[in-house]
């Protein structure tokens, strides 16, 4: 209806390509490769470290894979031993958890919510079936049974707990599944006390064992799950190339599109439920036959959260993203409850990570830490002068940084108190640093930091279990707010709905 | 029939208790579209608030103040207090994936809930700190209809609440706030072109509905006495459980779901056993959701395509 | 409803009924809408619409913004029930069918602000859309049998095939470039590329030039056409473009507040008066008149 200047466009030539500035032969917009990819191109880092990005993952995952596989396998022999190798075992769990959570969350994005709830399912129903709790003697199931009705069990749990839920929305979904999670908890607490065993949980479970073998030790506890994890990423990384996991993805995408391009949304969420909580529930029986006993509270809130902290950090729709923020999440985890001087370790090693991770350019971060070392002396000095008690009380780290740092923070002779309202005052101080713009934050640096290790030595190193709680609750809030495709996940674009 | 009476009128001043927290919670729904996991710790927070005033003021055998005067300052700080660590979740954890998809500030929510339960542990410890709220409110002065009993904490919670309650709705439906409130929640960008600060709309949103919490908590410690930091998981989910059985979304809905949750439970807790109250009311939750998924007073949500 | 709607029917001449473009004989439609309804509690979204669309035919349906088209759409494609009336593809009823099984019939579509898999590869977006039409269950695909493994050649190669129609455009390296990297008429070319990898009888095209220039006007104008003749899929286009309604419709269908208003060719619905008041309301001296 409207006049184009030129006519109606068929009856004239097209118009040419706008001319490129370099002539014909030069770069031209909508046609040209090198154009087109240079969005592509500034997602890796500068220079030489690009070139390595690009190189690595050129690589491919299956010789990725076989590396990670021989390292876990030669760790052991290369000095692994007593708790490390439990650490080990640990860590190795909850990477399988983060590896089926992936599929939940990461690929199909439905948030399970109970998800912890599966891996109880899978332990409390080895321990049933392989044990002395059921009837006179227990029924003791070889291993090569137990775990595959019981994986068997998880995935129709997981289709019930999926098929009510399959009309619902993310944030509903997310509800139900929690209730759901509590439910289990409360369920194996109250219900059925001579068979579940109530809050003291079964007792006596067999070990792993079939086919003549037993698996007795730690170690071989550790190589059965270093198996079992990498046969998990061999079969998600082919479901991922596979028409499911590209249904997968494309319900995370857009659920409405999916289903108008033949995708059965319905069905697809199902299907991905089903192998979250098969990978849950496996995780679960080799975990009860190591534990050799279940609790209730082995599955209650705080390993939920670890999971997904662990899946949120190493990034949520990658497998190599879930095993890796599981190994640093449990390596943080872990560490902090070892003794003061590798938490302390840990503690000021993060901190300084993520100021170098963070702080550009290399002068700002140089600035800031001599500030606050400066600082930190000056501190210490005028409140030593003024009364001797309140620096009388040593750093709470030992080893070297105990040494380090006596004369710098303040430990008072009394410390709880102090504690309590420096922790408060941190943790204001550390939103407000969110808020103010990048001068006022390199200000309140120094401070921040010198507050940050008052409270660690006074109150945070005393009290390692709920503080690395609490720093598991802070980095699913930091990962979320500032890097939502966590360290190994690719940048995700979202259609605003 | 005493008895039924009894547990009607205990579970009604337990659904107010809920219907407090569930109001804040929908009313964060109603605005943001988030469900606030972290919302029932502030609950938590707010009735640590109410013990550390009972203690600065002597201590509950040995009070410095009147009573009355030490219910008003309990009651004030703690909504002060609570509604600013409202604003401060907001501004931390949600303000900056006001544009991300929606299963991300979930998960950040349910991690700010998990860290505020945690400072609670690693500041206040897991022993339960007791209220003893005998010491200083005579539980004799109540009201006695019959058989049934209705003590002066229960009474005054009732009260509070009810008016309250009635304060929220004049405030959402009769001032200029509630209706920027109102307006936002029906579409964001639309009201932030009319001119309505959204940012400072929602972080009033979150103040109330810290505020609410936070009474509600000190009406919890007073009501039930001890205080440990893991009530507010359960408040939460049982405020949760209140908005979506009322209509997730509508404040006179979580008002009635929240009464109802409340008496609900005093029932089961009466007449079967406690064991199983709270998987009951798990099992309500579910029903609703597929019966009703809008609830009772809610409506349901077109999508355009 | 009021008098120019059905003074604008009986003006159709039968000459210009359905009837497909390329050859004489008349078939059954391969798209029937029979007197279909559709409200929104008090809102009348579609009132006793009459649609047919033959096998190879390419029909444009046209009206101001909110007369109802996406919502043809969106009832035809399963994501509503109507009220009443009957929808017939192929001459079975496809009403209450699901989406994915409306899809997997052979009606696909796009939509009108686009709804790409937008992290997924330009490639992984056609093969997603080849899921209906593949059987390898999660088990095959684990262990790489015979039958994933040929489905998977197959839908790469339709995958190709499909994404080599638009020429250099969405060629070669950019078939494992992520979506959201593409500009927005490379988005428009893939969300119909995409829909061809369902291999579609029926394609529905909701406003496939919004927002383009006029040479990718042209282009599409042309790309429509070429569908029908290389593809064999009969088209409902909605358009608000008069010049790509002009260059492929067989037939043009105009709808105002969810009635049909006019039908025939191009020129005569463009010309009709209700066509004409519907778009731009009514000239001031008829209003005075009417009064």
């Amino acid at each position: 209806m409207s006049a184009y200047p030129q006519g109606p466009p068929d009856s004239q030539e097209p118009l040419d390509i706008l001319e490129s500035p370099h002539g014909p032969r030069g770069p031209q917009v909508g046609a040209d490769e090198w154009v087109a990819r240079q969005a592509q191109r500034r997602e890796y880092l500068p220079s030489w470290l690009g070139t390595a990005q690009r190189r690595f993952e050129q690589i491919g995952f299956w010789p990725k894979l076989a590396v990670v596989g021989l390292a876990g396998a030669v760790l052991p022999a290369v000095g692994l031993g007593g708790f490390q190798l439990q650490v080990g075992i640990d860590t190795l769990v909850i990477v399988l958890l983060a590896l089926g959570l992936n599929v939940v969350v990461g690929w199909a994005g439905l948030l399970d919510l109970g998800y912890v709830a599966f891996f109880g399912f899978g332990a409390y129903g080895f321990a049933l079936l392989s044990s002395a709790q059921l009837g006179s003697h227990g029924i003791h199931l070889p291993a090569y049974l137990s775990v595959p009705i019981v994986m068997i069990g998880a995935a129709i749990l997981g289709l019930l707990v999926g098929w009510p839920s399959r009309r619902l929305i993310g944030d509903y979904l997310a509800i139900v599944t929690l209730f759901f999670g509590e439910a289990f908890v409360e369920f194996t607490n109250n219900v059925a006390p001579s068979v579940l065993g109530g809050p003291n949980g079964i007792v006596g479970i067999d070990p792993i064992r079939g086919f003549g073998f037993q698996v007795n030790s730690n170690k071989g506890y550790y190589y059965l799950l270093v198996i079992l994890a990498m046969l998990t990423m061999a079969v998600l990384r082919l479901l991922d190339t596979s028409r499911t996991g590209r249904a997968w993805r494309a319900v995370r995408e857009d659920p409405l599109a999916a289903a108008a391009m033949t995708i059965p949304v319905n069905r697809v969420k199902l299907m991905a439920f089903a192998f979250g909580a098969v990978v849950a529930a496996l995780a679960g029986t080799i975990f009860a036959a190591q534990q050799i006993s279940v609790f209730p509270t082995d599955f209650d809130t705080p390993i939920l959260i670890l999971v997904y902290a662990a899946l949120v950090l190493g990034g949520a729709g990658s497998i190599a993203g879930a095993a890796t923020g599981a190994l640093v999440v449990m390596i943080i985890y872990d560490g902090l409850l070892r003794n003061a001087t590798y938490s302390g370790y840990l503690f000021y090693g993060l901190i300084l990570f993520t100021l170098v991770a963070s702080l550009r350019p290399w002068r700002r971060l140089a600035a800031v830490l001599a500030a606050t070392a400066a600082l930190g002396f000056a501190v210490h000095a005028v409140a030593g002068a003024i009364s001797a008690s309140a620096v009388a009380g040593g750093p709470h780290s030992t080893g070297w940084i105990g040494a380090a740092l006596r004369d710098w923070v303040i430990v008072p002779a009394n410390a709880q108190g102090a504690g309590d309202w420096g922790y408060v005052l941190l943790v204001c101080l550390l939103i407000a640093l969110a808020q103010v713009s990048s001068r006022w934050r390199t200000i309140l640096l120094p401070p921040t930091l010198c507050l940050a290790s008052f409270v660690w030595e006074t109150k945070l190193s005393a009290e390692p279990a709920v503080t690395r709680q609490i720093l598991i609750g802070a980095i699913l809030i930091v990962m979320m707010v500032a890097r939502p495709q966590g360290l190994l996940g690719a940048r995700r674009v979202e259609t605003p709905i | 029939m005493a008895f039924f009476f009894q547990e009607l009128v205990n579970g009604i001043t337990a659904g107010a208790l809920y219907a407090l927290v569930a109001l804040g919670f929908t009313m964060v729904y109603g605005v943001l579209k988030l469900l606030n996991f972290a919302h029932g710790d502030l609950y938590m927070v707010g009735a640590y608030i109410g013990f550390f005033v009972i203690q600065w003021f002597g201590g509950p055998a040995k009070l410095t103040i009147p009573v009355p005067l030490l219910l008003v300052i309990m009651f004030v700080l703690a909504a002060g207090l609570v509604g600013g660590l409202g604003v401060a979740m907001e501004r931390f954890a949600y303000r900056p994936l006001r544009n991300a998809p929606r299963i991300a500030p979930l998960i950040t929510a349910i991690g700010v809930s998990f860290f505020l339960e945690n400072s609670a542990l690693l500041l206040f410890g897991a022993q339960p700190r007791i209220y003893n709220t005998s010491d200083f409110i005579s539980l004799s002065s109540g009201i006695q209809i019959g058989s049934v009993t209705i003590d002066s904490v229960q009474i005054m919670v009732l009260v509070l609440g009810a008016a309250l309650m009635v304060g929220l709705q004049q405030l959402v439906h009769r001032t200029r706030l509630g209706k920027q409130m109102r307006a936002v929640a029906v579409d964001r960008e639309a009201a932030e072109m009319l001119g309505i600060k959204v940012n400072f709309v929602i972080a009033a949103t979150f103040f109330l509905g810290g505020a609410l919490a936070g009474v509600a908590g000190v009406m919890a410690g007073l009501l039930y006495n001890q205080v440990i930091p893991t009530i507010g998981f359960i408040a939460g989910l049982k405020a949760f459980t209140a908005s979506v059985v009322g209509g997730i979304g509508s404040i006179p809905g979580a008002m009635l779901g929240g009464l109802l949750i409340g008496v609900a439970e005093s029932f089961i807790t009466g007449y079967i056993t406690s064991t199983y109250t709270n998987l009951l009311v798990f099992a309500l939750l579910i029903a609703v959701m597929l019966i009703r998924p809008s609830g009772l007073l809610g409506q349901a949500q077109l999508q355009k395509v | 409803m009021s008098t120019p709607e059905r003074q604008g029917q009986e003006e159709i001449s039968p000459a210009a009924r359905p009837g497909p473009a390329a050859g004489g004989q008349p078939e059954a439609p391969i798209l029937n809408l029979d007197q279909l309804s559709l409200s929104f509690g008090g809102l009348r979204a579609l009132s006793e619409l009459d649609l047919q669309v033959g096998e190879r035919e390419i029909v444009s349906l046209i009206g101001p913004n909110g007369a109802g088209k996406t919502t043809v759409f969106n009832v035809i494609t399963g994501v509503y029930q109507p009220s009443s009336g009957e929808v017939r593809f192929a001459g079975q009823s496809i009403v209450g069918q699901a989406p994915h099984r409306i899809a997997r019939l052979g009606i696909a579509r796009t939509f009108q602000s686009l709804r790409l898999f937008l992290n997924m590869s330009v490639l992984e977006n056609v093969m997603a859309a080849t899921y209906g039409g593949t059987r390898a269950t999660p088990a095959e695909s684990i262990l790489r049998l015979p039958r994933a493994r040929r489905e998977e050649r197959e839908v790469r190669a339709l995958a190709e095939d499909v994404l080599s129609f638009f020429g250099q455009r969405l060629a070669g390296y950019r078939w494992d470039q992520p979506a959201y990297s593409l500009s927005y008429a490379n988005r428009r070319r893939l969300e119909i590329a995409r829909a061809l990898g369902t291999r579609p009888r029926l394609l529905l095209l909701d406003e496939p030039a919004a927002g383009m220039n006029p040479t990718e006007t042209h282009e599409i104008t042309e790309l429509i056409g070429r569908l029908r003749e290389e593809r064999g899929v009969a088209i409902l286009v909605i358009e608000h473009d008069m010049h790509v309604v002009a260059g492929v419709s067989d037939r043009v269908v105009a709808l105002d507040h969810g009635v049909k208003i006019a039908e025939g060719s191009f020129d005569a619905v463009a010309g009709h008066p209700a066509v004409i008041e519907a778009y731009l309301g009514r000239h001031p001296d008829d209003l005075a008149e009417a009064n």
